[in-house]
Formats: structure tokens, C-alpha cells, sequence
């Protein structure tokens, strides 16, 4: 009995450790087989999809581009502020991933407003107060019609577009988009859920751990 | 005289029946109510307003503030099917925005909301009817 139980330990140890060690986030999004030559033999490389540059103006009417985001990890997401159907939801449950790693200088949130015509920043501004977010760690973004939408659907893969029959004439998806320091995607995790919320801040901290090695 | 004393405690027992059916059918149809508010509100309200009543930040006011709810409960039908716009004061603190009408809903359904948020999340106000819905309806602000 002593054995059995002893062994028992052993082997969930070993495995805990090994799970831990293994676990690593897929990447995500489209992908290209590269070849080049290294040393006189023909090398194939996986070139991921990445996030390509931009430049929006932020609820403090000031310029957020892509280099604000070197180094960092970080959610993006779509929204507008007098959206009241997934919006609320999602953001309700993005507040939690803010305060959980509020102040961390590695984690970053890109919220993208699809209401381009009234969303301006000092709108933007209101909104983010009412909420509770202070500073910049999480930044609403505003930008013309076409690069919004261009975004959404090419470098997040999430569809937003202007239905007329929509009561509120947007549409858009609520996916949480993670994004590696690397500007890679590596995971998407639907905003109104909260368990699927809980599940993207866990894969939050695995992903920081996997940049420390 | 014995079939009288018989007679007498049959028609009280019968009385009592009834008595308790009655109070039976309020307690049904205010479960009636509850229930079909519980889904109306899920549908409607629950998404700005969160499934506890707890509301979001300084975004959207929450359905907590018993006192606000007892104060105003004329109004709250109103607020319901009519939305509203601009300021409003709750007992703790100030909300600004916008909440938005829906006029596609009818008394009953005013009424059914009305029973459930006004007897979950803390409060306990009791029984709203359509009747009252349409009185109210009828005085809104």
C-alpha cells in the first residue's frame, strides 16, 4: 500500500512538472513556408502572421502606434461606447484582466472603437473614466473608417462591419485577441465568457513566462 | 344536532380551501410574473445592468439601491419602457448617459420586469400588475 501510494505521488509530480514545462500557446492566424540557404543546403522557415503597423489616437487624443506595443504583451478587442448588446459583457469582463495585471509594464490593452463617427477621443475619454481606467495601460483608440475595419478583419481576424439592419447599424464579434511581444496572435477567446475570459488570463501569464526564457 | 356541529366544521374547511387557493393563485401568478421577468430582463436589461443587478462602474448605475427603487417606483415603469436620458442621482452616487427606450414592450411585460427587479438583487417591494403598469405608463415624467 505504501508503494502504491508512493508511486502514485511520483508519477502526478513528474507529470505536473512535465505538463507545466510543455505547455506552451499555439500561434495563430496565416502562415508561410519560407525557403532560404544556410550554408549551401535549402532550409525551410515558418513565417507567421504578425500584426502590422498603425496608428490610432487614443482617449487622450494622443498618437498610439504600433510601437507603443514593442515589448509587450497584449488583448485587443472591438467595441463602441453606446453599444449596449456584447459590449457591456465584454468589458465588464476585461475590467477583471485590468485590474489583474494593472500597472504591470509588460501587458497592454488595445480596445478599437467601430463607432468612427462619434467615438472621438474625448468621448472615448468619458467612457474609460466611467469605467475606471486611468492612464494608458489600456488604451481606446480611435481612427478613420477604413483602417478600423482594416484592422478587424486582417490583422485581428475579427469581422466588424455596417449592417442597416442592425438597430444600432454596427456589427462586430467580441473577441479578445492576445498578442505576443513578437506581435504574433496567440489566442482569441470570446469576450462574453467569463470562463473563457478566466482561461485568456492564465494563458496571459504563460505567455509572459515563455518571454522570460 | 350533531349533522349541525358537521355542518358547521365542513363549511369552515371549506372556507379555509378556499381561502388558500386564493392566496395560491396571487402566489402563482406572482411567480408567473417573476419568472417571465427573469427572462425579460436577461433579454433587455442584463447586459448593461449585469445578471446581479450590480450595474458596471460609473457606466451603468446598478439595481441595488433599494431606496432609489422605493422612492421612485411610479417612475421605474417609465424608465423601463422609455429609457432615459441624462442625469440621474442614486442614492450614492451620480450616473450621466443614456439608456435606451423600448416601446415595443407592453404592460404585461413592463409589469413582469417590474416584479422581477423590484423583488431581486436586495429589494422587496411585492406585486405589480399590468393594471398599475398602464396607470403609471399613463403619469410618466
Amino acid at each position: 500500500m505504501k508503494t502504491v501510494s508512493l508511486i502514485l505521488i511520483i508519477t502526478t509530480l513528474l507529470q505536473s512538472c512535465t505538463s507545466k514545462q510543455d505547455h506552451k500557446l499555439p500561434i495563430l492566424g496565416n502562415r508561410e513556408a519560407i525557403e532560404h540557404q544556410v550554408n549551401g543546403k535549402t532550409v525551410v522557415d515558418t513565417v507567421y502572421q504578425t500584426v502590422p503597423a498603425f496608428s490610432f489616437l487614443n482617449q487622450d487624443s494622443v498618437q498610439v502606434t504600433n510601437k507603443d506595443f514593442n515589448n509587450k504583451i497584449y488583448v485587443a478587442d472591438f467595441f463602441f461606447t453606446s453599444c449596449n448588446t456584447i459590449c457591456p459583457i465584454m468589458h465588464r469582463n476585461m475590467l477583471k484582466v485590468y485590474e489583474k495585471f494593472k500597472n504591470n509594464p509588460q501587458v497592454k490593452i488595445l480596445s478599437h472603437s467601430i463607432d468612427v463617427k462619434y467615438d472621438l477621443p474625448s468621448r472615448l475619454k468619458k467612457y474609460a473614466n466611467k469605467l475606471g481606467v486611468q492612464g494608458n495601460q489600456w488604451e481606446f483608440v480611435h481612427g478613420s473608417h477604413d483602417a478600423i475595419f482594416d484592422v478587424a478583419a486582417k490583422s485581428y481576424l475579427v469581422a466588424a462591419y455596417e449592417d442597416v439592419k442592425d438597430p444600432q447599424g454596427l456589427v462586430h464579434q467580441g473577441w479578445f485577441v492576445l498578442v505576443d511581444k513578437q506581435k504574433r496572435l496567440r489566442g482569441a477567446y470570446d469576450g462574453t465568457k467569463e470562463d473563457q475570459v478566466q482561461q485568456m488570463m492564465v494563458d496571459m501569464q504563460t505567455l509572459l513566462n515563455e518571454d522570460e526564457k | 344536532m350533531r349533522n349541525k356541529v358537521f355542518c358547521f366544521f365542513f363549511s369552515i374547511c371549506i372556507c379555509c380551501s378556499l381561502l388558500q387557493s386564493c392566496e395560491n393563485e396571487q402566489q402563482l401568478t406572482y411567480k408567473r410574473y417573476y419568472v417571465n421577468g427573469k427572462g425579460l430582463y436577461e433579454q433587455y436589461c442584463q447586459n448593461c445592468h449585469n445578471a446581479d443587478g450590480t450595474g458596471l462602474s460609473n457606466l451603468y448605475p446598478p439595481l441595488t439601491d433599494t431606496l432609489y427603487l422605493k422612492q421612485n417606483k411610479t417612475q421605474l415603469s417609465c424608465i423601463i419602457k422609455y429609457g432615459l436620458t441624462g442625469k440621474i442621482k442614486l442614492t450614492a452616487k451620480e450616473f450621466e448617459g443614456q439608456m435606451p427606450a423600448h416601446n415595443e414592450l407592453s404592460d404585461i411585460d413592463v409589469a413582469q420586469l417590474m416584479v422581477y427587479i423590484t423583488n431581486s438583487f436586495g429589494n422587496k417591494q411585492g406585486f405589480y400588475d399590468a393594471s398599475t403598469a398602464n396607470k403609471d405608463l399613463k403619469n410618466c415624467n
